[in-house]
């Protein structure tokens, strides 16, 4: 047995060795060296202190990932990981968990105003960013999580919702009332446009092909300079109203009828809670969908599009409904977002849109509700937190700006949720009827449709 | 225009014939320069079991999957009956216009070479699993009999629409559909199982499942495809009664593809035999198994192989019966000799006189230094090899220089239409020609 231990700290000590001489070298023109322009050409600097630091902390890591994890003398874990159980152990939305998080969503604006008075507008502000996202990705969750067609192109149903108001109110005077129904309709009009010439595609085709939709819907609203503006985009979209109250100033407004003082937070509480709604609805229409006939088909032709035709099922509509319901409801939170911001131009729906939507979809797990919920919440409200880590700067120095990182960080966490939940966040499949008893269903079991 | 296969064993039209629920007629499916299915037709008749035979790569599951609408067939009509009798007025009706499908008071008539698959399931009541099984595998079990009645609940929910606000018509048929799904679950003997994922059963409870699965869709005529492959004694034992049960209670006319001839022959009412796309036998269980022409083409399809092991043809004595393998001159399965087996080829192949295409040019014997062994060739066997000498081909470069027009007269001859061209014995002849001079030199 001695040797045995013996053998296995030689092993890491050596392998460690090598991993910091790897470092040593490649760092020496990287990390030792450097220059500097100085008056008259170049000036050579090195950084020793900084080269052999990192030689350190490399031999160190290395030899105590050696010990304690690669050629520790334990068995190879067969089970799921701890990781992999906090998915198997979140809950889904429809039991007491969701209420909580409901109440939780309603009471948060008031919490928000009483305790941060200071943050409250910014506050507020990324938590409708946040649902907006959460609302996106449950649409797109129809089509990718349950349909399991792969959408590229997921933002061009958000731009065609936001400009659908924003050229209603601009050249019809129509408010977001009476254009939020319109801007859903057409966007699952264009969600069937796509869908028609996609169906036949599969796997990879049909993301390209998404993709390119995407980019040929912000092409055309980008050079049809005299209807959409071009990129100067459309401006002075009217904010939503309360049953005909507006929240400016002055007499007949909202804080007038109700006898409160003028606040500018109450505009964004409204709006806070006009995508709530938003939200809920998505949520309860999508959850409903799920245990009707046409919500089975769905999952069915995600599990196996031929066993789906041998019983009769209409493939080819089936599709199109998953396009057009999830374009639909991306075109609702198109038309909240030109409300919100007053003004849309096609450079807020560029492609890193769509894959921010999917990242949301992918990671929270697909067809899952509750995990688009967490991922769009870390993601999104993760991003923002970076902007505020202002006390990092008295650690790398006034120059660090976090900002600049956060699309590595970004990166960075995708890539290890890949690695160790390849699935998404929640993994298990919820079935939508049961006859005894509730089983939740292993993803290793799920199919994940085309283009995965 | 219909096609009748008289049962030589009784005098009388058969029950398939009589009143078929589903007619093949002239179908050719043909892929690029492979036919697959040449001119086929047979009768299935209603509430019977009948079995689609043949050797791997007959043409079996190409023939489920023109009559289920996965293929559009290149030639023929399938015609599918509700109701009694052959309802010739109506099917003519039918196929002079342009419609698929015609119903009257008396049933109705489908031509289901017109219909995309999904329209068969639905309309004409034509459902079928598949070889290997697809099964919603992440979807509960109830969940995958659920699907299967999905246009009835679609319609029940009124298209969504409905459903989205539980109306209560919604609500009533959906709990019926579940009725029904528990029905199906108990009679295959899942139901302690209806909660689990589709994925986790074994083997063999999947098989029943899907046969659940589409028994759920309420079709006139069930198309299984190998529904026996891979269960053991028991199961497949089991599985004989489900099917009677099925044909018995639901009036469900089945028609299925097997190769477990324990299956076929006891539970079969009709059984047609294929080989290479083209029908050799088609009668009662009894009759086929009598047939002389299916004994020669489960021998003559692996003749070399039955020379070189014995243990295939006591196989094929042991599936067509000991009687049936006596009467056809096989006595003990390793006596089998090169000439049982060519003078039951001899009795299979048909009338010699007339074949299509052109008869290949001969020599009389040999060339100095003997004839090639012509078995080399893959697909040759002793028999054949012997057939063509008797034609005065000796020799690969002789096989080698061979034209279309020869082929098919061989391929007619040999009794083995299209199956020179498939396994390419041209090519294979040049090859062997060339190495052969090469050799020479």
């Amino acid at each position: 047995m001695a040797t045995a231990t013996d053998n296995r700290i030689a092993d890491s000590v050596r392998d460690a060795f090598i991993a910091a001489l790897l470092v040593g070298v490649l760092g020496f023109f990287f990390l030792a060296l450097r220059t500097e322009i100085a008056p008259g050409g170049l000036a050579l600097s090195t950084r020793w202190g900084l080269w052999f630091s990192a030689i350190a902390i490399v031999f160190v890591i290395r030899l105590a990932l050696n010990l304690f994890l690669f050629k520790a003398n334990r068995p190879v874990r067969t089970g799921p990981s701890t990781f992999a159980k906090i998915g198997a152990s979140l809950p889904d939305l429809s039991g007491w968990t969701g209420t909580i998080m409901l109440v939780v969503a309603i009471a948060l604006p008031f919490l928000v105003t009483t305790f941060l008075p200071a943050q409250q507008r910014q506050f507020i502000d990324l938590m409708i960013l946040i649902l907006t996202y959460v609302m996106l990705g449950w649409g797109l969750n129809i089509v990718v999580g349950l349909a399991g067609l792969l959408d590229l192109g997921f933002v061009a149903f958000y731009a065609i919702g936001a400009y659908s108001f924003a050229l209603l109110a601009h050249y019809f005077d129509f408010s977001f009332w009476m254009a939020l129904p319109v801007a859903g309709i057409l966007a699952a009009f264009w969600g069937m446009i796509l869908g028609f010439p996609v169906l036949r595609l599969r796997g990879d085709y049909l993301a390209i092909v998404t993709l390119a939709f995407g980019e040929i819907i912000r092409v055309v609203l980008l050079n049809w300079y005299d209807f959409t503006g071009g990129p100067n985009g459309i401006s002075g979209i009217p904010k939503p109203t309360f049953f005909g109250l507006d929240f400016g100033r002055g007499e007949g407004n909202f804080a007038a009828v109700f006898g409160m003082p003028y606040s500018t937070i109450h505009r964004f509480i409204y709006l806070y809670f006009i995508i709530l709604l938003l939200a809920v609805i998505t949520y309860f229409v999508t959850n409903r969908l799920r245990r009707l006939p046409i919500g089975r088909a769905w999952e069915a032709l995600r599990e196996d599009e031929i066993a789906c035709r041998s019983l009769g099922i209409n493939t080819t509509n089936t599709k199109l409904t998953a396009f057009a319901i999830g374009a639909m409801f991306g075109g609702f939170a198109g038309a909240f977002f030109a409300t919100r911001q007053g003004f849309v131009s096609p450079e807020s729906f560029t492609f890193i849109e769509s894959a921010i939507i999917l990242a949301i979809v992918v990671l929270g797990g697909l067809g899952s509700q509750f995990g688009v919920v967490v991922a769009s919440t870390v993601m999104i409200g993760g991003m923002e937190i970076l902007r505020n880590l202002g006390f990092l700067k008295g650690a790398f120095g006034p120059d660090f700006d976090p900002v600049q990182y956060r699309m590595l960080i970004f990166g960075l966490a995708m890539v290890l949720i890949m690695v160790w939940k390849p699935r998404g966040l929640v993994t298990t499949r919820e079935p939508t009827a049961v006859l005894k008893e509730k089983k939740k269903i292993g993803a290793d079991l799920v199919a994940q449709g085309e283009g995965h | 225009m219909s096609v009748i296969s008289q049962d030589i064993t009784n005098g009388e039209l058969a029950n398939w014939d009589r009143d078929p629920v589903l007619s093949v007629e002239h179908l050719t499916m043909r892929f690029g320069g492979l036919v697959a299915i040449d001119d086929l037709s047979f009768n299935v008749g209603r509430g019977d079991i009948t079995a689609l035979i043949g050797p791997n790569g007959a043409g079996k599951t190409t023939v489920f999957n023109c009559v289920t609408g996965f293929y559009k067939p290149t030639e023929g009509r399938i015609v599918m009956r509700h109701g009694p009798g052959r309802q010739q007025e109506a099917v003519d009706a039918v196929t002079a216009g342009d419609g698929a499908w015609a119903r009257s008071a008396e049933g109705a008539v489908f031509l289901l070479e017109r219909m995309p698959d999904f329209e068969i399931s639905r309309h004409a009541k034509v459902a079928r699993t598949f070889q290997n099984i697809r099964l919603f595998g992440g979807m509960t079990l109830l969940e995958n009999l659920l699907v299967a009645q999905h246009n009835k609940l679609m319609a029940a929910s009124g298209f969504t629409v409905g459903g989205i606000f539980g109306i209560p018509r919604f609500r009533r048929e959906e709990k019926e559909a579940v009725e029904k799904a528990v029905y199906w679950l108990e009679r295959t003997k899942l139901i302690d199982r209806a909660d689990d994922p589709a994925g986790d059963l074994p083997y063999g409870d999947q098989r029943r499942l899907e046969i659940a699965r589409a028994m759920c869709t309420e079709p006139h005529l069930l198309c299984l495809d190998e529904p026996a492959a891979g269960l053991n004694p028991r199961e497949s034992a089991e599985l004989n009664e489900l099917l009677q049960f099925i044909r018995r209670e639901h009036n469900t006319s089945i028609l299925l593809i097997e190769h477990d001839m324990g299956v076929v022959m006891e539970i079969s009412d009709h059984v047609i035999v294929l080989d290479y796309g083209v029908k050799i036998s088609d009668g009662s269980a009894e009759f086929v198994r009598t047939d002389p022409r299916v004994i020669a083409a489960y021998l003559g399809v692996e003749d070399e192989e039955i020379e070189d092991k014995p243990e295939i043809a006591s196989l094929v004595v042991e599936a067509l019966g000991e009687e049936a393998a006596e009467e056809a001159g096989i006595d003990v399965p390793t006596d089998v000799t090169p000439e049982d087996v060519a003078a039951l080829a001899e009795t299979a192949s048909p009338e010699q006189a007339a074949h299509p295409g052109r008869r290949p040019g001969g020599i009389e014997g040999p060339r100095e230094g003997g004839s090639d062994k012509l078995t080399i060739i893959q697909g040759i066997g002793p028999v054949n090899e012997r057939k063509l000498n008797e034609l005065g081909i000796w020799h690969f470069d002789q096989i080698a220089a061979w034209t279309p027009e020869e082929i098919e007269w061989v391929g007619s001859y040999l009794a083995f239409p299209g199956r020179i061209e498939r396994e390419n014995w041209v090519g294979q002849a040049q090859e062997l020609a060339r190495k052969k001079s090469g050799a020479g030199e």
